[in-house]
């Protein structure tokens, strides 16, 4: 009955949603009408499909097997928050949510749009309306959530284990918030492809919708990663997996869109190359979805293998693409664009940090969509793994960071030709250099890469410390913070995170060996006991858990409890890895293989300063959400777009 | 001359980026093609196949473990030194990453078996479709 119900506002959405053009031709004569016939079944959609959510989240708790999804996707010993987060656990769930989030900024756009022009406005909520139907029609002709079973199996068939955790309840919906959120953008963008312009103060109201989504695509990723370490059992925390890559390409384009929006709203420059960088943001979130659930990769997050569900996405992009190009190269000449500057400016830099952002996204789009295509064309099978992204997208990535660390102080020396400035600034490369050298010899052996990550995160955080203090003695107060905050405590943030990957690749230490009971095993001044081995029994599996006494210098230092699982409903063996997390290292212990009675191989990793990766993640999405708190409350930015 | 030599430097970038690509790819083949075809020394490669039943070769006190892989014409021999992934089993599907040795062995540097019990590496499923029946047969006598 529940089920009926979601399913009939679902249907009830689509129709809600569909309004917006049957009604266009109905209501031509009467603009006003129009515009609030937009304005209302924006706001109503929310409502609808959160309900038809509750529907499907009922009906998992319930155990209703009658539902081909739950039945597949939940089992009736799942504890109880797992069935709950199972609701987006597989493709159909995870769609509907993507339909109820897409909703969700529908609905906060046409609430936080009231400044808009009217006309402005209604183009702008139509758009995201049409992005609503084509997700809500793949929705309901591919990947229904409510349909039912032929015949009504007695159990359902339980999650897969590794998504029975804690990092899934949240990771996909903040990743959907960030790839969603980039619809508001690019409806907005296409928009001003209509108007044929695109004012300053409209860069100001679509900034802070850009980092909202920034900041989520941010925390998504991060909890993907952390995840990924801790559940995966390899201690890694990316992989250049091509799931992974689909996530971190709309963030390296939305991250050159907030700052190409900065010179659009300062300068009234990069209109043109603002509106296609939002475009390919939203378009690559799409061809994410494309890759993920079109079963043409493989991996935790594909499910299903159904080609019409592939074919549908694929579809739907290229009609994306296809008419935001189209409406893109008709108007944008007509849009009143300056892109002259002089070589040395801060849109010139801002020009460098986006192009270095477009070429690392391509190098990835290209490592990960050539093997498909190949594959596809039938040519040949190949893989493109590590060494690639590591030999390509890091030195394109040292200059963006340095970059990061020298566009904050940069507009001192323009202002300023003061040889004092001069002098600071070379002091402050003297230090980072001082600092760099000293950290390197006092924790690690010489290793080129870790230097130049120290070389970084000083060059960043000091620049960022010589920004306030000059900042502070012009003008003697710390006003200037408010303003700022968000792009320090990011820019940190990078930094901090520079540091955590860097020396945790270089000077990470990975031990496969075999152990029995009693056995002890050095790792730097850590010594790991193999103190005990029991088996015991879970909610929904039984286990095996080690016990390893850890003592660090000879003292004890804590116990860990790596396990291996085997889930009853599914007959899967699962590994959990024993972390000990700590600001300075992480020790991580997963069990292997059994080799006899008492013994098992193990991998024991000490991973140095692991945890500044995420981190530096967290600073920056924090960054992003308060320099939308303190933006510029410039005398009333919205009136003026009338 | 600021465009050439723009240009110029994209150009030297490019190649360089080309060169980095091709170095850096990793060619798929199955058990059928090594025998068919000749791979150079030391070339690293990745192969896949369903590990063959009651083919797998323990060693005592050591990680160290041999096995037999077939895509149902032709049969590789694998030896590995390391920690298996939880899913690697008989009648599974697995991939390999690493070359072949002098004597014709393929030694593997990683093993990879996917997290769920009905996976089929993608390259698997390919090179198996003309024997399918056979695979069905086979999963159907491990059960």
């Amino acid at each position: 009955m529940i089920a009926y119900i979601g399913y009939f506002l679902i249907l009830l959405a689509l129709l809600n949603i569909s309004l917006l053009v049957v009604s266009k031709p109905l209501l031509y004569k009467n603009s006003d009408a129009y515009n609030n016939l937009v304005l209302s079944t924006s706001k109503l959609q929310f409502p609808i499909i959160l309900l038809s959510f509750i529907c499907l989240i009922t009906s998992f708790v319930l155990d209703d097997f009658s539902l081909k999804y739950i039945s597949s996707n939940s089992n009736s010993a799942l504890p109880f928050y797992y069935k709950i987060s199972a609701t987006w656990a597989g493709h159909e769930g995870s769609m509907l949510l993507w339909c109820l989030i897409l909703s969700l900024w529908m609905f906060l756009a046409s609430v936080y749009s009231k400044s808009l022009d009217p006309s402005f406005r209604t183009i702008f909520l139509s758009i995201m309306g049409f992005l609503n139907i084509g997700f809500l029609a793949f929705l309901v002709f591919t990947s229904n959530p409510f349909e039912r079973n032929v015949s009504i199996p007695i159990d359902g068939k339980d999650l897969n284990p590794l998504l029975q955790d804690f990092g899934l309840i949240i990771h996909p919906p903040m990743l959907y918030m960030g790839y969603v959120g980039l619809s508001v953008v690019f409806a907005f963008a296409l928009t001003c492809c209509i108007k044929c312009d695109f004012k300053k103060e409209w860069a100001k109201w679509i900034r802070p919708w850009a980092l909202m989504s920034w900041a989520f695509l941010t925390m998504g990723i991060a909890l993907g990663s952390w995840w990924a370490y801790y559940e995966l059992g390899w201690g890694g925390w990316w992989f250049w997996d091509p799931v992974e890559n689909a996530s971190f390409m709309p963030w390296l384009v939305t991250t050159a869109l907030i700052h190409s929006l900065i010179i659009c709203e300062q300068k009234s420059m990069f209109k043109n190359w603002t509106i296609i960088l939002a475009i390919f943001a939203f378009a690559l979130s799409i061809l994410g979805t494309f890759l993920v659930r079109s079963g043409i990769l493989i991996s935790v997050h594909s499910f299903a293998n159904d080609p019409a569900r592939g074919a549908f996405i694929l579809m739907f992009l290229v009609v994306i693409l296809g008419l935001s190009f189209f409406l893109y190269f008709r108007n944008s000449s007509k849009m009143n664009d300056s892109f002259s500057f002089n070589l040395i400016s801060k849109e010139s830099f801002f020009l460098m940090n986006n192009i270095l952002l477009i070429t690392a996204t391509f190098t990835i789009l290209l490592g990960t969509i050539y093997p498909l295509i190949l594959d596809l064309l039938g040519l040949e099978k190949i893989s493109v793994g590590t060494p690639y992204y590591n030999a390509v997208f890091l030195p394109i990535m040292t200059p963006l960071v340095l970059l990061a660390g020298f566009i904050p102080i940069y507009a001192f020396f323009r202002h300023d030709n003061n040889s004092n400035l001069i002098k600071y600034f070379f002091l402050n490369m003297f230090l980072v250099l001082i600092f760099s050298l000293m950290s390197i010899y006092f924790t690690s052996n010489f290793n080129l890469f870790v230097f130049i990550g120290y070389l970084i995160f000083f060059w960043i955080s000091f620049n960022l410390i010589f920004f306030v203090y000059k900042r502070y003695s012009d003008s003697k107060s710390l006003y200037f913070i408010r303003n700022n905050i968000g792009m320090l405590l990011a820019h940190l943030g990078l930094a901090i995170f520079v540091l955590g990957s860097t020396i945790v690749e270089n000077n990470k230490i990975e031990k496969e060996t075999i152990v029995k009971l009693g056995d002890t095993v050095e790792i730097k001044n850590y010594n790991f006991t193999f103190s005990g081995l029991r088996e015991f029994e879970g909610p929904n599996y039984k286990s095996v858990r080690g016990e390893f006494l850890v003592k660090k210098n000879g003292l004890e230092e804590t116990v860990l409890f790596p396990e291996k699982r085997l889930y009853f409903s599914s007959e899967m063996p699962m590994t959990e890895a024993g972390i000990s997390p700590g600001f300075t290292r992480d020790l991580y212990i997963t069990l292997g293989n059994m080799i006899s009675d008492n013994s098992w191989s193990v991998r024991i990793y000490h991973k140095p300063l692991i945890r500044l990766i995420w981190l530096g993640a967290i600073l920056m999405a924090i960054g992003a959400v308060l320099s939308i708190i303190f933006r510029k409350k410039a005398q009333s930015p919205y009136k003026a777009t009338n | 001359m600021f465009v050439s030599t723009i240009l110029i430097l994209l150009s030297v970038l490019l190649i360089l980026f080309i060169k980095t690509f091709n170095e850096n790819l990793l060619f798929y083949r199955s058990p059928s093609q090594i025998q068919d075809g000749k791979i150079p020394d030391g070339f690293i490669f990745r192969v896949g196949g369903v590990v063959v039943d009651k083919s797998i070769v323990r060693y005592k006190n050591s990680t160290k473990i041999d096995f037999l892989i077939t895509d149902f014409k032709e049969e590789l021999k694998i030896t590995y030194t390391g920690i298996l992934p939880d899913l690697f089993r008989e009648g599974q599907g697995v991939v390999m990453r690493g070359k072949i040795t002098a004597d014709g062995i393929f030694e593997a540097e990683e093993v990879l078996a996917k997290h769920d019990e009905t996976y089929m590496p993608p390259e698997l499923t390919d090179s198996l479709q003309i024997n399918e029946s056979e695979l069905e047969r086979t999963s159907k006598s491990i059960k």
